[in-house]
């Protein structure tokens, strides 16, 4: 079993410290081989983490890396990855920070639209790895007796994601994933993400207005009924069939029940 | 029902194939080869996956692998376990290991001679530890866990190194020898990682083979290094898995096979990855060899007895 030491004693402490801040001196301890000096050897550990690290968030926010450029999000992610590194081998886990990082980045504080980008990109891995699930199936609702269709609450897919953003978040997001300029968009719009991954595979949309709030309640557990009020008071041109459609659609939802039962598919 | 039941681990019968790893060479799993692979007319002999990237609960790359898995024997090669950190192994990783052991009854599962995980976060590098009797006892300790857990026992690499501890007091050989005795671990020899670190450390590779309890060996790796140089402007190779094998290390690995007959050999290629028709020339050339030598080794009896 491992020992439960109260402290930690110094040598991976320290070799982890110096792996971060190549201006830490070596780690106690560690040498060449007859003498020999371990400066260029350590910088070979060195060089593996920061590397692996930024490789691996250009993979996570390629979007991100197209926009501000290769060289730049490259000494970024440095920054990035020493401030908040991954904690958890989980690699394809790793970068919820970075949208918040990225609001705090002063050389980019002229691209306010950079974090909800991020935001896309981070929500688009994790419903690419989420759980399997069959959407529900888009004749489900008519299934349901009309009187009970108020009271029917939902369950969301496990890849369902939404990104609310003050900002053309999700156009760019799709223009830079499909390496288009972003000519004609006005990054000041505000726009919503829905993120599915009904089957395969992982669908950005964006939404109309109203329906981000509209589904996020119904996420949240609220019925069809309470989620549909609640938006129109807050969105009067709020599309209610719009909505429902769109969402059968997406496979944003894998279950709903009304009253006693619990309509699923089945396989 | 949830629809997820497909896909969740099923105790009671195999989905998927049963047996070791054959004596043969076997590939890293990359994702843009999975097609290639299936339709190949050559059947690679196994896949080897990083557990670490099937640690999600779902979606394409779990049935990517599960369409492998039905048709070819698998080899489960953790990364990220950390065991021989000082901070102890992190229960929450091994039950993510164990998760994919269970979903995918893959004939092996390895892990590596090395720490990545602190306090401060995961460092996605495999960091070398001091050879002495109190990581001894820390990595038998935790190789016993891992294995407790698994309820099978696993393989342990031997690594690729560029510094050495002035607190080490034995051997690499002598050290890696005492944790699969103390623990009954088998060892996976990376025969790559044996000519790296000997040229970074002014070792001879003969006598690091010559010294390794080659009969303890269940599993080959094979891979490219790069090369750099030291402080002193001595050459230093780089493990990078990014280049076809050395000449040298296939003359290596020859010896081992001569010696330790046969043994289900990987060729490991992860960056500047190559079309699939390259990786397969490897691992053909790793056939010809166990083709060769296998049947005529030393310690051949010993598998066909098996």
């Amino acid at each position: 079993m491992p020992r439960n030491d109260p402290v930690m004693p110094p040598g991976q402490r320290d070799f982890g410290a110096a792996l971060l801040d190549p201006d830490l001196p070596l780690p106690e301890g560690i040498v060449g081989p007859h003498g020999k000096n371990a400066q260029k050897r350590f910088a070979v550990y060195r060089n593996n983490v920061t590397v692996s690290l930024i490789d691996a968030l250009a993979g996570i926010f390629p979007a991100i890396q197209r926009l501000v450029g290769d060289s730049f999000f490259r000494e970024m992610a440095r920054t990035y990855l020493v401030m908040d590194p991954p904690q958890s081998p989980v690699i394809f886990e790793y970068g919820g920070g970075f949208a918040a990082f990225l609001e705090r980045f002063e050389p980019l504080s002229k691209y306010p639209y950079l974090p909800d980008v991020a935001r896309l990109e981070r929500a688009w891995l994790d419903a690419f790895h989420a759980g399997d699930a069959d959407p529900l199936a888009p004749d489900s609702l008519a299934a349901i007796p009309p009187e009970h269709l108020a009271d029917t609450t939902f369950t969301a897919h496990p890849s369902t994601r939404i990104v609310q953003s003050s900002f053309a978040a999700v156009s760019i997001f799709s223009a830079s994933r499909e390496d288009r300029t972003l000519d004609g968009i006005q990054p000041g719009d505000a726009e919503d993400g829905l993120i599915t991954r009904p089957f395969d595979a992982v669908t950005v949309r964006q939404l109309p207005p109203g329906a981000a709030d509209f589904f996020t309640a119904l996420i949240a557990g609220a019925t069809l009924g309470l989620a549909a009020g609640t938006t129109v008071a807050r969105h009067p041109e709020f599309d209610l069939p719009s909505a429902i459609s769109a969402m059968l659609e997406a496979g944003v939802f894998s279950a709903c029940s009304f009253g006693q039962a619990n309509l699923e598919q089945t396989a | 029902m949830t629809q997820s039941a497909p896909l969740s681990p099923i105790v009671e019968t195999s989905r998927f194939p049963a047996g070791p790893l054959p004596p043969r060479a076997g590939a890293g799993l990359k994702t843009e080869h999975i097609d290639a692979i299936l339709s190949d007319d050559y059947r690679i002999g196994f896949l080897e996956v990083h557990a670490e990237n099937y640690m999600g609960d779902g979606g394409p790359a779990h049935r990517a692998l599960a369409a492998i898995r039905r048709e070819f024997a698998l080899s489960v090669h953790g990364v990220g376990l950390s065991i021989g950190s000082e901070g102890g192994i992190d229960p929450v990783h091994l039950e993510r290991l164990a998760g994919v052991v269970e979903r995918y009854e893959p004939a092996m599962v390895s892990e590596h001679l090395a720490w990545s995980s602190h306090d401060a976060g995961y460092f996605n590098d495999l960091l070398p530890v001091p050879y002495n009797n109190e990581t001894l006892d820390r990595v038998a300790a935790h190789v016993g866990q891992i294995q407790d857990r698994l309820k099978r026992p696993i393989l342990l690499e031997n690594p690729s190194t560029y510094v050495a501890f002035e607190q080490s007091t034995m051997s690499e050989t002598d050290f890696i020898r005492e944790i699969a005795l103390k623990s009954g671990c088998g060892l996976l020899l990376d025969v790559n990682n044996v000519f790296v670190s000997a040229t970074n450390h002014g070792w001879k590779p003969m006598h690091y083979l010559r010294d390794f309890p080659l009969e303890l060996v269940e599993e080959i790796h094979l891979a490219g290094h790069a090369e750099d140089v030291d402080d002193e402007g001595d050459l230093l190779l780089i493990d990078a898995h990014d280049r076809p094998v050395a000449d040298a290390v296939w003359k290596l690995y020859e010896i081992v096979i001569s010696q330790a007959g046969a043994l289900p050999t990987l060729v490991e290629w992860d960056n500047d990855v190559p079309e699939w028709p390259v990786l397969r020339r490897e691992a053909q050339l790793a056939d010809a060899i166990l083709d060769r030598l296998g049947p005529a080794s030393l310690l051949g009896s010993r598998h066909a007895a098996e």
